[in-house]
């Protein structure tokens, strides 16, 4: 028997685990590799093991997803086909002549080096929460809805007593009921969209039952729990001195601005707020991946444009869990016969490909509708914390657009520091390049997450250095032609 | 043709902002054209060094004093703007041989003008508590200074009252019947000027061939390390004693020699590697490995400390290391202010000052012969 | 209803971690950030400019706000960290490195 052809999978989430499943079913050696202590990703977090979780708190029908997958994953552990790597940290992933290696961290400490080398790369990193900033967000009590969940989910604790859950997209609705269930009070849900707006795009979600019937279950635990509902809302300020005692929200009008005289103070000690997603794109970046805006740019078999290199689930796009096992499917088919030697044969994955061009539409669609107030921008004073890490004000922000000629987010960094602090621009991208007047784009970090130099200082020492010189610098797009961009940035 | 300025000036980084700064102040109406943002290539790129120490008696060491005593001047007013901080600089030998040679060096510099002293290896660790032991000793240069560049180049564009347009691009520069040159000629309109400033960096080369003459300008790639914020713990620029030798380097292959420094803001910056690779903006590994090897070595705590980022930019290099200023014999109204290598920042203020005198018919402070854009013959590659 | 209670949870034995020398209870495999929670504390880090309190922000890891020092180790993000018995969580202030 001929070695398997080794697969490298980053991220154990919907995406991950749909590759890694297919990959090892048509022939591949897997090296899962994951930051969780568990496998599931955000999607499919379960609570830390000590707490002896016994009743299941996912919806049924993601349940079984689930329980297939770790079903799965375990047979083929079990078989030695796939290796799970848990409390990997990778910060970085980099193309050799031949093959790859993926440089991780050993959690918690993140102080000690593993790296994985590899034929090919499988990119299924997800993506974060993104929070527009207005004033009193950094108090503490205002937490992330995603975060809210995950800390319920995973370590089984609310945030708070009275909670106020707020912002856009279509986390919040299940953030609100599971908050609920779990013994919050959830004083109002404020979402800045109209979601009856999706009646009126009636095509692409009759196509998606499921996601229907989801919703419908939300809605109703809403209801259940005497959730008050505002919808064409947004919360305007966050008070408390150095905790969250309240919040103000204010009813939007048709472009996206405070109607005034409609504030209100609801008071509440946890405020957990999100505006959406954005994938994470820092490992393809590194690999010299093309991306598209914020998102990995990648064909019809989940392949980016560096071979060998392949990415499905939020970092492609965001898309949901459904959407991700789908592209995770397909990426672990094409990867599984490319790194054989083979062609792939699509009509394998037809009813996979079919299920990922519907949610596509889906997704599309929810897009349309959800979206953060188009004037939030005017609800950042001028005094309010923009970037957290750095705290650069929307002021400083301002001003270098104003006074210094930035127009861009890496000059405005460069001149205020935001985005230079620990989270590396995370937090606060969209908001400068929101309060600068410019299109958001992916920054290039090339630490997906921060590494001890004492590590750096080793990290492939024992590869070919002749190899790896002719390896790096393999693009040939940047040419003579490069221009002053985002790319590169000081300090 | 009805003039729209005196001077205009391509390229709105470090040196850019310098010239339009001194040539303002000399009463001449400038406007700076950029295609990208303020500091949008090399100068925001940097680490903004104001360095002495690491220059060898010579033009470029004269250059580099004028300079420093300009960006004192300048500091006055706006260092808090720009970070402005005399913090000195320190290099360190790590045997007997190389001490020996930074004596050599110390000595032609003191006589140059600068300001070196020698420290004893026990003393080391009264200036930097952190370094490493067993260090053979090193020197103490007061005068070497740091900016933050991108601050740097956009205050002194603001207070220089210069018409700024960024996001332009010179397509072309416009020469009379003549040839002489009488602006240039961009993607939003001709600027008409007699006197147009190549202040483009490393791409001074592109520039100059719009305008019909050969400035052999090489981008010299290097990486930048970001910790995480710390105390202070690295007071001075600290740096090896093969850096020296590195910067005076003809080499095109990858060098790296450990330069450390802390900033106002708490990251320490690690760098410094060259090497002459073109415009290539991908991530090396083994380079950034290499800074970050003779970081830990020069400073053994930096091994438990986070690199948060990684930067890189490319340093406008010219065969024998030393810029191109001044007028431009091929072309009359063109003048050149470009290809300081790693140096710009530093050598900016100088340089300002020196095409400021030239533009208004003074006479400069420096004799710009070794600076002549037109040294270069066509072999001398 | 309480989390536990909603998820029909019966964890292992509580154990004893300190939060600035006070004495927190922790159940197995919780997080730093979760053991906090649970004892009602919202924040644990003040930051280097402003001196602000800080805490959970996203709840998995991206946003750094909630780094803390857990057994005279600075910049632990609290969110990912799990405990164990006898660990010392202390506030983090500025650069949680100390001169």
């Amino acid at each position: 028997m001929t070695e398997r052809p080794h697969l490298a999978v980053i991220g154990a989430g919907p995406a991950g685990l749909a590759a890694t499943l297919a990959a090892a079913r048509h022939g591949l050696r897997v090296t899962l590799i994951d930051a969780a202590p568990e496998a599931g990703g955000q999607f499919y977090r379960q609570p830390a093991a000590g707490l002896g979780a016994r009743r299941p708190r996912t919806p049924r029908h993601s349940r079984r997803g689930w329980e297939r997958l770790r079903a799965g994953l375990d047979r083929y552990v079990s078989a030695g086909h796939v290796t799970h790597l848990r409390d990997h940290h990778v910060w970085f992933a980099r193309r050799r002549r031949a093959g790859f290696t993926v440089h991780a961290l050993l959690g918690p400490e993140q102080e000690r080096p593993v790296e994985v080398r590899a034929d090919g790369v499988l990119l299924a990193t997800g993506g974060y929460e993104k929070v527009l900033p207005f004033p009193g967000w950094t108090l503490p009590g205002v937490v992330t809805a995603g975060g809210a969940q995950a800390m319920l989910k995973g370590g089984l604790v609310l945030p708070g007593r009275t909670v106020v859950v707020a912002g856009t997209g279509p986390l919040l609705l299940p953030v609100a009921t599971g908050l609920a269930a779990a013994g919050a009070r959830v004083a109002a849900l404020v979402e800045s969209a109209d979601p009856r707006a999706l009646v009126r795009r009636p095509a692409p979600l009759a196509a998606q039952p499921a996601k229907l019937a989801e919703a419908a279950r939300y809605a109703a635990g809403l209801l259940r729990h005497r959730v008050r509902t505002l919808v064409r809302h947004t919360v305007v300020e966050a008070h408390g001195d150095d905790r969250l005692t309240a919040v103000t929200v204010a009813a939007l009008d048709t472009d996206g601005r405070v109607r005034p005289g409609t504030r209100r103070r609801i008071d509440c000690d946890t405020l957990a707020v999100g505006h959406g997603m954005l994938p994470h794109t820092d490992l393809a970046q590194g690999l010299g991946c093309r991306v598209d805006g914020v998102a990995v740019h990648v064909d019809d078999e989940q392949r980016t444009d560096v071979p060998g290199v392949w990415a499905a689930g939020e970092a492609t796009g965001i898309g949901g869990a459904a959407l991700a096992l789908a592209e995770g499917h397909i990426a672990g088919r094409s990867a599984a016969a490319r790194l054989s030697g083979a062609v792939p044969e699509p009509h394998g994955w037809a009813a996979a490909a079919g299920s990922r061009a519907g949610l596509r539409r889906f997704t599309a669609a929810l897009d349309g509708i959800y979206a953060p107030p188009a004037h939030w921008a005017d609800l950042v004073t001028d005094g309010t914390v923009v970037c957290r890490c750095e705290e650069v004000t929307g002021g400083a922000v301002r001003q270098a657009v104003t006074d210094l000629g930035a127009g861009d987010v890496r000059t405005v960094k460069l001149l205020t520091r935001a985005g230079m602090g620990w989270c590396q621009g995370r937090m606060c991208g969209t908001a400068v390049a929101g309060l600068a007047g410019c299109p958001e784009t992916a920054a290039r970090r090339p630490f997906a997450r921060p590494v001890p130099l004492g590590v750096l200082a080793r990290a492939g020492e024992d590869e070919n250095e002749d190899e790896e010189r002719q390896a790096d610098g393999h693009d040939g797009r940047d040419g003579r032609d490069a221009h002053p961009d985002e790319q590169h940035d000081a300090r | 043709m009805r003039l729209t300025c005196d001077v205009v000036i391509v390229g709105a980084g470090m040196v850019g902002a310098a010239c339009a700064l001194y040539a303002s102040r000399a009463g001449l109406d400038v406007i700076v054209v950029d295609r990208g943002p303020v500091a949008g290539g090399t100068t925001g790129a940097g680490e903004g060094n104001l360095l002495v120490s690491d220059k060898e008696p010579g033009p470029e060491l004269e250059l580099a004093l004028l300079s420093a005593r300009l960006w004192t001047e300048l500091a006055d007013d706006l260092g808090d703007l720009f970070e402005y901080e005399a913090k000195g600089g320190v290099v360190v030998a790590a045997a007997a041989a190389e001490l020996a040679a930074l004596d050599r060096l110390a000595d032609g510099q003191r006589a140059a003008g600068v300001r070196a002293e020698a420290v004893d290896a026990d003393r080391l660790r009264d200036l930097e508590p952190y370094l490493a032991p067993g260090l053979a000793g090193g020197f103490f240069y007061p005068q070497d200074a740091q900016v933050m560049p991108t601050l740097a180049a956009a205050h002194l564009l603001r207070v220089s009252g210069a018409r700024l347009s960024a996001g332009r691009t010179v397509t072309g520069v416009l020469r009379g019947a003549d040839g002489a040159v009488r602006g240039v000629r961009t993607d939003r309109g001709d600027l008409h000027a007699p006197a147009v400033v190549n202040a483009a960096g490393t791409w001074g080369g592109e520039l100059a061939a719009l305008a019909g003459v050969r400035l052999p300008v090489l981008p010299r790639r290097g990486f930048v390390l970001v910790t995480e914020p710390l105390p202070r713990r690295v007071r001075h620029k600290v740096y090896a004693a093969d850096y020296v030798a590195d910067v005076a380097s003809d080499s095109a292959a990858l060098q790296t020699s450990p330069v450390v420094e802390g900033t106002a803001a708490g990251p320490v910056l690690i760098g410094a590697s060259r090497e002459r690779v073109g415009f290539d903006r991908s991530f090396a590994l083994p380079v950034v490995r290499a800074l970050a090897a003779g970081a830990t070595r020069l400073f053994p705590f930096l091994s438990d400390v986070r690199a948060v980022r990684a930067y890189l930019g490319f340093r406008p290099y010219l065969p024998d290391h030393l810029p191109a200023i001044g007028p431009d014999l091929r072309a009359p109204g063109l003048l050149h202010a470009c290809g300081h290598e790693g140096a710009g920042i530093g050598l900016a203020t100088g340089t300002g000052q020196l095409i400021a005198r030239v533009l208004s018919g003074q006479a400069p402070e420096l004799d710009l012969t070794p600076f002549a854009p037109e040294r270069f013959t066509e072999e001398a590659v | 209803m309480n989390p536990l209670e909603w998820a029909g949870a019966r964890p292992g034995p509580a154990f004893a971690v300190t939060f600035d020398g006070r004495e927190i209870e922790a159940l197995p495999g919780q997080t730093v950030a979760a053991a906090l929670w649970a004892a009602g504390v919202r924040s644990w880090r003040t930051t280097r400019g402003e001196g602000r309190p800080r805490g959970v922000l996203c709840g998995i890891g991206v946003c750094f706000d909630c780094l803390v020092t857990v057994n005279d180790r600075p910049n632990q993000r609290a969110c990912l960290v799990p405990l164990r018995p006898g660990d010392a969580i202390r506030t983090q202030e500025g650069t949680g490195h100390h001169d």
